[in-house]
């Protein structure tokens, strides 16, 4: 087997992720796109374990390693993205400005961008 | 000896700082009673140091006369202190500057130690005469503490050891001099003539300090001894650029024709200031530091030309527009002009003796005048002469004082003005046939010096006529807005009634006032004689004025006295005949179509303004308008530059996440693509 | 390695593998171009799969089995939990990309360009023969339990924080103490 070709298509994976991950507006496709480049990283692990015959075997334990914690941060990410959703009725990443200087503040820390009053707190529902 | 002159000079120094910080020390509180006992205070602050420091000089000049009375010379350089070698310099610190050293000394001579009597003197007097004028003037204090250090700054001047010293006291002058004048600084004219004197006086004192660092580099060192001793061996280029120099500072100081505007207008200040300033300190510098470096200018031929033609248009013009003022004044200001210009005369002539002679009975008879005018102004209220007449009733002994100040001033015998004046007179007699002076100029210097005594006899007599005889014009004077605020009065309590001197001057007895007043009530009753810490210093003063002379009455030289009289009377009598011909008009109108002219002082005023001051306005408006349009317009537009491209690069900061980390993104591809090919 | 066959002549083995990274990559390109948010998730469960059996060609078949079952089977189940609960649209929606798009387009290509490249350059000889039996589960758990116990039982550790705080961030009635 030649290792170029899971490298290559490791890295076309990967592309296709950052393009996932910079394009879709959902949060939830962000996360898929996500799961793609670390899926893409988990072949290249699988397919350099093999050639370099590691008695480690540290690339296909490193692919298991990456998988948990890519279990764990789906976990946490859908929740940070259902919290989101409870407070702002919307993942839609661009209407997300917060991060952006508001130009006349008026006091609220609502901005033009974001669609929906504040609520009153990250803690409390609907 | 050392510490007489030290602590001669410190004390003054002690009184400002002292009157400028204790007077309302601890409480500082303002307002009626504790004003007048601030007043109080300050008043004492100010007279002892400068009545020790006066005991003082004295004591200096008699053991200096003590030291030197065995040396020969004839009674006049005796008399001025130039006689002998009797020297004493106090132990000078050198100050090495790495070029020329800075000693820090002083030098009393004969000739120090007889100007410095002078200062004090008058000084003296100027501080006991302006605690009646300013009594009741809430600046009294610091215009005390003013005058102090202006004494203190004059005493640095005449006994300085080193060139540099002098020059420091000389700056010190000019500052109180702004100050002094300024005092009431709440008329806009005032302390534009403040500003009009400290700008003149500072363009000479430019010349001036150059004309210090001449002689200091070239002859390596700045102590006049070592600078005089020096000479013969410097270029003549260098020493003719040295004194030229050092004549501009010396006609800004001593108010000579170039630089002699701000004169008159630094009437704008009190009384006492000008008597102050025109007797014994500020404008005696000029002739002092000439008399003091009389070998610099003696080795320069040029510029005692420069200072002979200086002098003959100075004294001549300025006593031509003395006959024409109609303040008070203004008359005795450039008389002062005109008195000066016969000392630099004198000294051009090359006779320092004389010049040091007429300085020292002119500070004698110009102070007494002046406190005599503030006394005069001080009872009508105004500084014109056209308000004032018949006042020898109401005034008796200022009238007594004036008459002796205006015959001295006039130079008749045998005021002292009489005895100096003919010195000065035969000096620059002797300088036609043999002098350093070129011909023709000596000849104009001494025409002008005969005429101007012939107008000097006028001037005088005139302004003595108008203010003591004939009847008081009290008919509606609007001029009178124009005097200075009514003395010993503040401007701001001027809504008080009547000055608060009546009835001290009703407690005099006075009798020599009781019947005339009594006989003649009509318009005089309401002149008062000034209070008697103001007499006082007049009649004190007016014993030199009188008296100075007499050493000179058994040197007369008879026929320029002769000549000086005659000439004097001539332009008196010619006055008086006028006068007498209509008592209520002005006798200047003697001069005819010029009058206007004099009265405008020639326009010097208009000709400096359209010559300098509107060029040098044209360009200050220029360089505003370029600093403004020009300088601030790159500063603003580049400011401007800068937002806008701010708030291209802002667009891009709009919040948006996937787009911040787009860049981040395109960032590393750029650094990976980077590595690969530069690897 | 020294003697790498030549890339005319592919294995059987290279031809599956080239086959199930086509069928990858393809389907990795519908995840993130589809309108459709469920259709996402389904073409993201082939992309897992085809690339398990990538996994499985390249003799690693315990990390292709744990593949299946946590990617297919958790992972994708947890993402479509997560589209429900957001009430996203099930059909077409014609929103799904922001206006971010063309930049994104660009830096990805950028991305695909320089790691091809540097990829193809730097790897153009490596070779390896496959030999099976190395990635069984034997042979990986004994790896885990003799060699990397310390990190193995780290990341448990791991697990469980983040089983703690994604309870915490879903739950709404624990607040904080103020």
């Amino acid at each position: 087997m030649h290792i170029v070709y899971p490298a290559v298509v490791s890295a076309l994976l990967f592309s296709i992720g950052v393009y996932g991950v910079l394009a879709r507006r959902n949060t939830i496709l962000v996360l898929m796109s996500v799961e793609l480049m670390l899926n893409a990283v988990n072949l290249n692990l699988v397919a350099f374990d093999v050639w370099l015959r590691d008695r480690l075997h540290a690339g296909q334990v490193l692919t298991l390693f990456v998988i948990v914690i890519a279990a764990a941060e789906v976990g946490l990410g859908l929740a940070i993205i259902l919290a989101l959703y409870r407070n702002r009725r919307t993942v839609d990443l661009d209407r997300l400005r917060l991060l952006a200087e508001t130009p006349a503040p008026t006091g609220s820390t609502s901005v033009p961008g974001a669609v929906s009053p504040p609520s009153s707190g990250p803690g409390e529902g609907p | 000896m050392t510490t007489a002159a030290v602590l001669a000079i410190l004390l003054p120094f002690a009184a400002a700082a002292a009157g400028l910080l204790g007077s309302r020390f601890p409480k500082g509180l303002r307002g009626g009673a504790a004003d007048a006992a601030a007043n109080r205070r300050a008043a004492w602050i100010a007279i002892v140091p400068t009545a020790v420091s006066t005991l003082l000089t004295i004591w200096l000049a008699y053991s200096i006369r003590a030291g030197q009375a065995a040396g020969g010379g004839d009674w006049l350089s005796r008399f001025t202190g130039s006689a002998g070698t009797a020297r004493v310099a106090t132990a000078s610190v050198a100050v090495d500057t790495g070029s020329a050293p800075i000693s820090v000394g002083l030098l009393v001579d004969g000739l120090a130690a007889t100007i410095a009597v002078l200062v004090t003197v008058v000084a003296l007097a100027v501080q006991v005469y302006s605690v009646g004028y300013l009594r009741d003037d809430r600046r009294y204090p610091s215009y005390s503490a003013f005058i102090s250090l202006f004494t203190s700054a004059m005493l640095l001047v005449v006994y300085a050891a080193d060139l540099l010293v002098l020059y420091v006291g000389w700056e010190v002058m000019g500052l109180c001099s702004y100050l002094l004048i300024g005092h009431w600084w709440e008329d806009r004219a005032n302390s534009r003539a403040a500003i009009k004197a400290f700008l003149v006086t500072r363009i000479g004192d430019v010349g001036f300090l150059f004309g210090v660092f001449v002689l200091g580099t070239a002859a390596g060192g700045f102590r006049i001894a070592d600078v005089l001793a020096k000479l013969p061996e410097l270029p003549p280029g260098t020493i003719l650029a040295a004194a030229l120099l050092l004549l501009a500072g010396v006609a800004g100081k001593s108010a000579q024709v170039p630089l002699h505007t701000w004169l008159p207008d630094a009437m704008a200040g009190p009384t006492p200031i000008s008597a102050l300033i025109h007797a014994a300190t500020m404008v005696a510098a000029g002739i002092f530091v000439v008399a003091r470096l009389y070998p610099v200018f003696l080795a320069s031929g040029p510029a005692l030309d420069v200072l002979a033609v200086m002098a003959a248009l100075g004294m001549l013009g300025a006593a031509l527009a003395a006959l024409a003022q109609d303040d008070l004044k203004r008359v005795l200001a450039y008389s002062t002009i005109s008195q000066l210009a016969y000392m630099a005369g004198a000294l051009a002539a090359g006779s320092r003796d004389a010049a040091v002679f007429h300085l020292i009975t002119h500070g004698a008879f110009k102070a007494l005048l002046f406190l005599c005018a503030g006394a005069v102004i001080h009872a009508v209220g105004s500084n014109l002469m056209s308000a004032m007449g018949g006042l020898r009733r109401g005034l008796p002994v200022t009238f007594a004082a004036m008459t002796i100040g205006f015959a001295a001033l006039a130079g008749l015998p045998p005021a002292s003005g009489f005895f100096s004046k003919d010195e000065v007179l035969a000096a620059v007699e002797r300088s036609l046939s043999a002098g350093h002076l070129a011909a023709p100029v000596a000849l104009l210097l001494y025409g002008c010096a005969l005429a101007t005594v012939a107008v000097t006899g006028a001037y005088a007599t005139r302004a003595w006529l108008r203010t003591f005889f004939g009847e008081r014009a009290l008919s509606g004077l609007p001029g009178t807005a124009a005097s200075e605020p009514a003395p010993s009065i503040a401007p701001e309590s001027a809504s008080e009634p009547a000055p608060s001197i009546a009835p001290e001057s009703a407690s005099e007895p006075a009798p020599s006032i009781a019947p005339e007043s009594a006989s003649e009530p009509a318009p005089s009753a309401a002149v008062h004689e000034a209070p008697p810490v103001m007499r006082w210093p007049i009649i004190i003063l007016a014993v030199p004025a009188l008296l100075l002379g007499l050493p000179g009455a058994l040197h007369i030289h008879w026929g320029t006295a002769v000549l000086s009289v005659a000439l004097a009377l001539l332009g008196a009598g010619a006055v008086h005949a006028v006068w007498r011909a209509d008592p209520r008009r002005d006798p200047a109108r003697l001069l005819g179509p010029l009058r206007g002219l004099c009265e405008r002082a020639f326009s010097v005023d208009e000709l400096y303004r359209a010559v300098l001051v509107r060029p040098t306005l044209l360009l200050a408006y220029v360089v505003a308008r370029a600093d403004g349009r020009v300088v601030d317009g790159a500063v603003r537009g580049s400011g401007r530059t800068v937002t806008g491209l701010a708030g291209l690069v802002r667009r891009a900061q709009n919040g948006n996440a996937q787009l911040y980390v787009t860049g981040l993104l395109a960032g590393v591809l750029l650094l990976a693509v980077g590595a690969v090919m530069l690897r | 390695m020294t003697d790498a066959p030549s890339y005319l002549s592919p294995t059987g083995q290279e031809i599956v593998f080239l086959l199930l990274g086509a069928v990858a990559v393809g389907a990795a390109l519908l995840v993130v171009t589809t309108r459709q948010l469920v259709h996402a998730a389904l073409w993201l469960v082939v992309t897992f799969g085809a690339l398990a059996g990538c996994y499985l060609v390249l003799t690693a078949e315990f990390v292709a089995w744990v593949q299946v079952l946590i990617y297919v089977g958790a992972i994708v189940v947890l993402l479509l939990f997560g589209i429900m609960l957001t009430r996203a649209p099930i059909g077409r929606s014609a929103d799904l990309d922001s206006g971010n798009r063309p930049a994104a387009a660009l830096v990805a290509l950028a991305t695909a360009a320089v790691l091809v490249t540097v990829v193809v350059d730097g790897f153009r000889t490596a070779y390896a023969p496959l030999r099976a039996g190395g990635g069984s589960a034997g042979e990986i758990g004994s790896s885990v339990f003799r060699n990397w116990v310390l990190p193995f039982e780290a990341l448990s550790v791991l697990l469980l924080a983040a089983l703690i705080g994604a309870i915490v961030l879903s739950r709404t009635d624990i607040r904080g103490r103020g």
